[in-house]
């Protein structure tokens, strides 16, 4: 009945339903990238938290004073005790010249001889098992002193914490948003409520009830919210596939994933469902709050 | 006759209206009307007549006095409630009020869809009456490009389709000629043959004498009623 193609009300004439879905697929449209990019993020956050999660780095300070032989002896004995902890799945030294690479943005060229580097060791871990960090670096401190072991721990939760504050901003997005078609959606009810007030006044005196009133506005306002949503996801899905291709074409680990998970989809699919409901919902609150004051 | 058919249709008790901080334009209204009874209302223009009709058809609420209509007290009378006594009244408003956008057949379809009834049925009640009315070959027009008397005619099919058990018209031969206004008038006859309690407001005097039925007179905002030359025991009571 909500589809209902007859109305006793003149509302298909209205000007501002001619615009009403244009309003509504502008805002699902910024819903649509909102809601993706809360996705890429929550994505984001879970493979930093999955890739750190399982791995440590062992740093051995470098002993200017002590040979070569010494200081393999030191690496070969961190290296067995890793080895020996439970937990650890793999371990391995990274070549001087990888590390020298990794720093050559800050030091410019340099060589060992330059600088005393440290070296490190990439430990893999079993989630499952969880590898006590304190104990891990105890251990390994009274034997090779000034050994340290770590978890990328504290800039992981700040990096963590920053994708969760941008993920809490898209969610208020999307509820301002939500808001946003809610008033638009009540401002063109109050309108057509006005507009159509004489034409009300008959309905009532024939003896509708409110709700017969309420069903013609909110049957108008869910068709206008559905058309608007699919008009929006129209305009969202070339957009967010543009972004996935780029994105995809950078191949940079730190950005966020733009190409959805099916999930993503689904929820896409629904907006413009989501979008009439509430449009009609609204539509049908604001209707019969306003025939209240009527006789 | 059982006790619920007396009770009357309407009573009106020391009524006053006033549009906001204005004067009264009615003033302590008292009548009352038996089921199946048949009234003129009448009066000089800007007496009350629309005021009063307004009043029984539930468009307005007395500034004081009390109002019954079907035994029900309208003051107290839940919100809700009031579509359900609006479907058991008619009225034949002085400016038509038709809904522009519809067609003949819709206006005229309205009150059967607002109470709910199969569109077959109302497909067949309103071919009927629209043919009875003179307008099957209008059904499809839109009240703008129907002349006064057919818009006249149109509203009163829409006041009459659901057979009210209260008809209310406002000036309704004003519009059309002798002949369609004898029509009508007789179509008021026979529905209050048939049980349904008539008021009509109107400026006809002639018409008025001819038909006999009581007069309920107003004037200065004040009602008197006179019992008709032929209806003894069917008018209503009532002074102000």
């Amino acid at each position: 009945m909500m589809f209902s193609r007859r109305t006793d009300l003149p509302l298909d004439k209205d000007a501002l339903s001619r615009f009403l879905p244009w309003l509504i697929a502008f805002m699902v449209f910024l819903a649509a990238l909102a809601q993706a990019g809360l996705f890429g993020l929550d994505d984001l956050a879970r493979r930093w938290d999955n890739g750190m999660a399982a791995t440590l780095t062992v740093q051995i300070p470098a002993d200017p004073d002590a040979n070569e032989a010494t200081n393999a002896r030191v690496l070969q004995s961190a290296m067995n005790m890793l080895s020996e902890t439970p937990g650890v799945r793999r371990s391995s030294v990274i070549p001087n010249d990888k590390v020298l690479e990794l720093l050559s943005p800050w030091l410019g060229a340099v060589t060992a001889a330059d600088v005393p580097l440290p070296r490190l060791i990439d430990v893999e871990t079993d989630p499952a098992l969880n590898v006590d960090v304190d104990v891990l670096q105890q251990r390994l401190a009274q034997s090779i002193p000034g050994a340290m072991v770590d978890d990328h721990g504290v800039w992981l939760a700040r990096l963590i914490e920053m994708v969760r504050t941008l993920e809490a901003l898209a969610g208020i997005v999307l509820g301002l948003i939500l808001l946003a078609v809610m008033a638009t959606v009540m401002f063109t009810t109050r309108t057509g409520l006005t507009v159509h007030a004489e034409a009300i006044e008959v309905l009532h005196l024939t003896g509708a009830h409110d709700r017969y009133i309420a069903k013609q506005f909110a049957g108008r306002a869910l068709t206008l919210g559905l058309k608007g949503g699919l008009y929006g996801v129209a305009l969202a899905v070339p957009t967010l596939l543009a972004l996935g291709h780029m994105a995809g074409r950078m191949q940079a680990g730190m950005l966020p994933e733009m190409s959805l998970p099916l999930l993503g989809w689904v929820s896409l699919a629904l907006l413009p469902v989501l979008s009439a409901l509430v449009a009609g919902l609204t539509a049908r609150i604001t209707v019969m709050r306003n025939l209240r004051s009527m006789l | 006759m059982d006790i619920a058919s007396k009770t009357p249709i309407a009573r009106f008790e020391n009524v006053g209206l006033r549009y906001g901080l204005g004067p009264e334009v009615l003033q302590d209204v008292s009548f009352e009307l038996d089921p199946g009874s048949y009234h003129f209302l009448v009066g000089p223009s800007g007496a009350g007549k629309s005021s009063l009709l307004k009043l029984m058809y539930l468009a307005l609420r007395p500034s004081r006095g009390l109002v019954h209509l079907f035994g029900r007290d309208i003051a107290t009378t839940a919100r809700g409630d009031l579509p359900a006594l609006r479907r058991s009244i008619g009225v034949v408003f002085q400016d038509y009020r038709l809904l522009d956008h519809l067609s003949t057949f819709d206006n005229v379809a309205l009150p059967l869809r607002v109470a709910g009834i199969r569109e077959s049925d109302v497909k067949r009640h309103v071919e009927e009456l629209l043919a009875w009315v003179g307008l099957k070959e209008h059904m499809l027009a839109r009240p703008p490009t129907l002349s006064g008397g057919q818009k006249q005619r149109v509203s009163i099919a829409r006041a009459v389709i659901s057979r009210p058990q209260l008809l209310m018209a406002d000036e309704p031969t004003g519009n059309v000629d002798d002949r369609m206004g004898f029509r009508l008038m007789h179509l008021f006859e026979e529905l209050n043959k048939l049980g349904t309690t008539i008021v009509v407001a109107t400026h006809n005097e002639a018409m008025v004498q001819q038909l006999g039925h009581p007069v309920m007179r107003i004037d200065g905002g004040t009602i008197k009623v006179t019992p008709g030359s032929r209806t003894a025991g069917k008018d209503g009571r009532g002074g102000a």
